[in-house]
């Protein structure tokens, strides 16, 4: 796996995931900044992290979905490269338009930092292999603009082509709603070559047992499964 | 040249923050309010020769940065 972290002004969850790769891969990550026009030589997977890139001014995500590095990074998933996008990296997924919708202001209005249950949508993606479909994993959340919108049109392709991959749910698997006004209780989303994968929890949160749960580390190693398969 | 450009979220898109406006006007007692939506105005001013070419700058700007035409529409207005 050689995988490089983008940084943008404003980012603040980056550390975590570069730890998080480091210490499931055994590899370091590249740290790339926004305004970089190309990634590492060799680069197979990118990581948009989480935090509040440019203040969140404007719209979540919108100035850095703009910047540079974000050329480099569709070229990328264009050829079928891997991206994993983070809460604040979903956004700027969307607006960068690598995947379809966009977030909003959280339906109550409320920040919401919290653990969370999420119900895995597949099993066959390059992202999720190392889970089973419909099992529950535990995940932090941290946000204010999780509330995934699309319209009927993208919603009905979504779904039909099974392109979300997680759902809110409670601890026994039953889809909730009512989290954060999300349409379908979409916790992350798939890209139509499910390549890019964007979701609003934090799995690099849950990977080291020193700070409790790790149902976020299947995730890295299904990465490095798919990686070392190819 | 002055402009403005207004970006307003699309029709049935729901508005969080526009919905907790029209609750606080509410609870002050502003009588006769029924919807709130939250938009965003942004005053620019331009160099640019003629009106028709300043309204293309500005419609390119709303569509690549300005607003986000999943959830919104704009408008500009040349001053």
């Amino acid at each position: 796996m050689k995988a490089a972290v983008l940084v943008f002004p404003g980012i603040n969850r980056e550390r975590d995931m570069a730890r998080s790769l480091q210490l499931v891969s055994g590899k370091e990550a590249a740290m790339v900044w926004h305004t970089d026009r190309e990634l590492p030589k060799g680069t197979d997977l990118v990581v948009i992290p989480g935090g509040f890139s440019y203040g969140d001014y404007l719209r979540c995500g919108a100035i850095a979905a703009r910047s540079p590095v974000m050329e480099a990074v569709r070229k990328h998933a264009d050829k079928g490269g891997l991206v994993l996008a983070v809460c604040n990296g979903f956004q700027i997924a969307c607006e960068a338009g690598l995947l379809p919708g966009v977030l909003m202001r959280n339906a109550r209005m409320k920040f919401m930092c919290k653990e969370v249950h999420m119900r895995v949508e597949r099993s066959d993606t390059p992202f999720t292999r190392r889970y089973n479909a419909g099992s529950v994993i535990r995940v932090p959340v941290a946000h204010g603009e999780g509330n995934y919108v699309a319209d009927a049109e993208t919603l009905a392709r979504l779904e039909g082509e099974n392109l979300v991959a997680f759902r809110y749910a409670s601890a026994d698997g039953v889809v909730d709603p009512h989290f954060n006004g999300s349409m379908n209780a979409i916790a992350g989303i798939l890209s139509e070559k499910l390549n890019v994968l964007g979701l609003m929890p934090h799995p690099e949160n849950h990977v080291d047992p020193i700070v409790g749960p790790t149902d976020g580390r299947r995730l890295f190693e299904s990465l490095i499964e798919t990686l070392e398969a190819a | 040249m002055k402009a403005r450009v207004i970006v307003t979220l699309k029709p049935g898109i729901l508005d969080p923050q526009g919905k907790a406006i029209e609750n606080a006007l509410h609870s002050l007692g502003v009588e006769g309010v029924d919807t709130v939506r939250q938009g965003k105005i942004f005053e620019i001013e331009l160099a640019a020769a003629d009106k028709a070419k300043a309204e293309a700058k500005l419609k390119e700007a709303a569509e690549k940065l300005l607003s986000n035409t999943v959830i919104e529409n704009y408008r500009v207005e040349i001053l």
